[in-house]
C-alpha cells in the first residue's frame, strides 16, 4: 500500500510511502501537526473537500484515492476498520451502543437485526465489557472512556477487516486505561492476523505495540525501521529528541525534562532546506540549503539527514 | 456536564452561591413554571374546544338566533354579533380553521425544510448554493403577492391557503437546519460513521437527523403561531375560507362595522389570537430551553 501526498496551495503531506501486510502493524510517529492524521485520512480518502490528493491508495486492491465514493464506501467498514481519536466524539450521542455496533455488520454482512445485535454482544464480551448485552441498550454518555474506546475498537472490527486503522487511539486515555486498550490492540490483531496502522505523538505507545515504524515530521517520513533496530539504531536527531522527551523514573527528581526547542513549521514555511533544521542541534548550512533525501541504513532502515547520529554498534558507511 | 453548570450559573448568579438544595430562581427554571402551564392550557382548551365543537352544546355558529347584538348574559356567554350570531360558537369553530391552517402548514414547511436543509448542509458544494437562491428567493418574495395570486388562480379555500403558508415557511426552518448539519458534519462521530462505509442518506437520517430535528422542532412551534397569524390577515382581508364559515380573522373584519357600539365583537376573536400565539412562542420557546440542557449534559 501506498499513500501519495496531498497537496492544495500547500502540501501538508508530501511523499509519503509505506505498506503494511496482514498481520503485521505499522506504527506512525511524530509531533502534533507532523501530517500523521491527514496522512491516514488520505489513505481512507476521507480527507476534506479542499484537499487534493495524488499518488495511491492501495487497500485491498482498491486504490483510495482514485476509486469512486461507492467502491470507496464498500471498502470502508468491510475491509479497513478505523478507530478514532476521541472515544466521546466519535459515538452519536443518541444512537445506541449496539446501533453503532450493529451498523457495519448490517450494512456490510448483511446480518439481520438479531443476528447483528448476538454478535455484537459476542463482540463486546471478547473485549473484556461485563454485560455486553445491557451494555446494547446503553447510550455512549453512560460509558467510560475505556468503554467506549472498546466499543469503537469493536465497531471497527465488527466486519472482521484486514486493516485497522487506530488514529491515535489513546491519546484522550488516561494511562491505566491506555494501557488496556493497547493490550486490546495487540491481541486482536495476534488472533486476527489482520494488518494494522497505529498513528500516535507517543514513541512508547507505537514501540509497544508496531512492528516497523514510520517517524514523521513535517509530511514527510524522516526514519523509518523495524520497532527494535529504531530503538537500538536510531539515526535522526529527531527521532533521538521524541526519546530523550519521554520522563524518566531513574533520572534524579527534579531534572529537567528533555524537550526539542520549537515546534514544528507550518506547512506554509518549509523552506527548500531540512525541515528540522531550525530546531536540529547538528544543523550546518547544508541542513537549511538542502532537504536530505531518504537514505538506506540497513535492510528495513532508511533516515533522511545530511548529518545524522553515528550507528552504535558496527558503523556502516553513511551517505 | 460543565456546560450545563456554567449555563445555570450564568442565568442564575443567586443560585451559585451557598444553595445546596434548588432555590425558587433553579427550581423555575428546571421545572416548567408557571406561563408554560399557562400556555400549554390554553393551548389544550382551544384544541379540544375545536376539534370538539360539534359535539360541545353550543348554538350553530352560523345561524342568527335572537336579536343582533345581544350583550353577554344567560345563554350567550359571550353575547351575540351583530347578525345576532353566538359569539362563543363562532370563536370555537374559528379555531378549527386557525388551527387546522397553523399545523398542517407548519408540517409541510417542516418536511420541506428537514430535507432542503439536510441535503444543503450534508453535499454543501453547488447544491447548497442553488437551495440557497431557492430560500432566499422564498424570503425575499412578498408574501401577501403570493397569497393573492393564489387565491386569484386557485381559489380562496382551506387547502390552498394551507399549501401556500407552509410552502413560505420552509425558508426559516431549512435555514436552521443547514446550519444545524454543517455543525454536526464537522463532529467527529460522523467521520466515524463515514469509516464504516455509510451511505449518504443513512448517514442524514441516523447521524444528523436526530441531532437537528430538535431545533427545526423550535422553529416550527414559533411558526405554528406565525401561521397562525398569516391566517388572520388573509382572512381578515377575505382571502382566506370565505364566509359564512367563521375564522378569528373573519371575525375580526366583521367587527369593524360596528366598532363603535360593540368593541367587545373586535376584542374577542383578537385576544384568541393573541393568546394562541403567545402561548405557541412560549412553547417554543420552553422546549428550546429543554434542549439546551439536554445539549449541555
Amino acid at each position: 500500500m501506498r499513500v501519495g501526498s496531498s497537496s492544495g496551495t500547500v502540501s501538508p503531506v508530501r511523499g509519503v510511502s509505506f505498506a503494511v501486510a496482514p498481520g503485521t502493524s505499522l506504527g506512525i510517529v511524530g509531533e502534533s501537526g507532523s501530517g500523521k492524521s491527514i496522512t491516514v485520512r488520505g489513505l481512507l480518502g476521507l480527507l476534506p473537500r479542499a484537499f487534493s490528493t495524488s499518488g495511491a491508495a492501495v487497500i485491498a486492491g482498491t486504490d483510495m484515492i482514485t476509486a469512486s465514493e461507492r467502491t470507496r464506501r464498500q471498502v470502508l467498514g468491510r475491509h479497513v476498520g478505523v478507530v478514532l481519536q476521541d472515544p466521546q466524539a466519535s459515538l452519536n450521542p443518541v444512537v445506541s451502543i449496539g446501533g453503532h455496533l450493529c451498523e457495519g455488520m448490517r450494512h456490510h454482512g448483511g446480518l439481520t437485526r438479531r443476528q447483528a445485535r448476538a454478535r455484537a454482544a459476542e463482540l463486546l464480551g471478547s473485549f473484556g465489557i461485563r454485560d455486553p448485552h445491557g451494555c446494547l441498550g446503553r447510550y455512549p454518555h453512560e460509558l467510560s472512556g475505556g468503554m467506549r474506546q472498546r466499543v469503537l475498537i469493536a465497531c471497527a472490527l465488527a466486519c472482521e477487516p484486514a486493516l485497522l486503522v487506530a488514529d491515535e487511539p489513546t491519546t484522550a486515555l488516561d494511562v491505566t486505561v491506555q494501557a488496556e486498550i493497547l493490550d486490546v490492540l495487540r491481541r486482536q490483531r495476534a488472533a486476527r492476523s489482520m494488518a494494522m496502522i497505529l498513528v500516535s505523538h507517543d514513541l512508547d505507545v507505537v514501540r509497544s505495540v508496531a512492528d516497523h515504524i514510520l517517524v514523521m515530521y513535517a509530511g514527510q517520513v524522516v526514519e523509518h525501521a523495524p520497532a527494535d533496530v529504531l530503538h537500538r539504531e536510531m539515526r535522526m536527531h529527531y527521532t533521538r529528541g521524541m526519546v530523550d522527551a519521554v520522563p524518566r523514573l531513574s533520572a534524579p527528581a527534579h531534572s529537567r525534562l528533555d524537550t526539542i526547542p520549537g515546534v514544528p513549521p507550518r506547512p506554509e514555511e518549509v523552506g527548500p532546506g531540512c525541515a528540522f533544521a531550525a530546531r536540529c542541534p547538528a544543523a550546518r548550512d547544508r541542513c537549511h540549503a538542502e532537504n536530505p533525501p531518504l537514505t538506506r541504513a540497513g535492510p528495513h532502515h532508511a533516515f533522511a539527514c545530511w548529518y545524522p547520529l553515528p550507528p552504535p554498534v558496527s558503523p556502516r558507511a553513511g551517505s | 456536564m460543565c456546560a450545563q453548570d456554567l449555563d445555570a450559573a450564568v442565568a442564575v448568579p443567586t443560585a451559585v452561591q451557598p444553595a445546596l438544595r434548588s432555590t425558587p430562581a433553579t427550581r423555575g427554571r428546571r421545572g416548567s413554571g408557571i406561563g408554560f402551564w399557562c400556555a400549554a392550557g390554553w393551548l389544550a382548551l382551544v384544541t379540544t374546544s375545536a376539534a370538539a365543537a360539534s359535539v360541545l352544546p353550543l348554538p350553530d355558529p352560523d345561524q342568527t338566533l335572537v336579536a343582533p347584538d345581544e350583550a353577554p348574559g344567560t345563554g350567550h356567554w359571550l353575547g351575540t354579533d351583530d347578525l345576532g350570531r353566538d359569539e362563543l360558537s363562532r370563536l370555537v369553530h374559528a379555531g378549527q380553521v386557525s388551527l387546522t391552517v397553523g399545523i398542517a402548514s407548519i408540517v409541510i414547511a417542516l418536511l420541506g425544510g428537514l430535507v432542503l436543509g439536510l441535503v444543503a448542509g450534508y453535499y454543501r458544494g453547488w447544491i447548497d448554493l442553488l437551495i440557497g437562491v431557492v430560500l432566499d428567493a422564498l424570503l425575499s418574495f412578498p408574501a401577501l403577492i403570493v397569497f393573492l395570486a393564489v387565491v386569484a388562480f386557485l381559489g380562496p379555500g382551506l387547502v390552498n391557503i394551507t399549501v401556500a403558508i407552509g410552502v413560505l415557511s420552509v425558508a426559516p426552518i431549512a435555514r436552521v437546519v443547514r446550519t444545524n448539519t454543517i455543525t454536526v458534519m464537522n463532529k467527529e462521530f460522523v467521520l466515524a460513521a463515514q469509516t464504516l462505509g455509510m451511505r449518504p442518506v443513512r448517514m442524514m437520517r441516523r447521524e444528523v437527523l436526530p441531532n437537528v430535528l430538535h431545533s427545526a422542532l423550535v422553529v416550527a412551534l414559533v411558526g405554528v403561531g406565525l401561521a397562525i397569524l398569516a391566517e388572520g390577515s388573509l382572512s381578515f382581508f377575505g382571502l382566506s375560507v370565505p364566509p359564512p364559515r367563521a375564522t378569528w380573522g373573519g371575525m375580526v373584519n366583521e367587527s369593524r362595522t360596528s366598532l363603535e357600539t360593540d368593541p367587545q365583537l373586535l376584542v374577542w376573536p383578537t385576544l384568541f389570537i393573541f393568546l394562541t400565539v403567545l402561548s405557541l412562542n412560549v412553547l417554543g420557546e420552553r422546549v428550546g430551553e429543554r434542549g439546551r440542557d439536554r445539549g449541555g449534559r
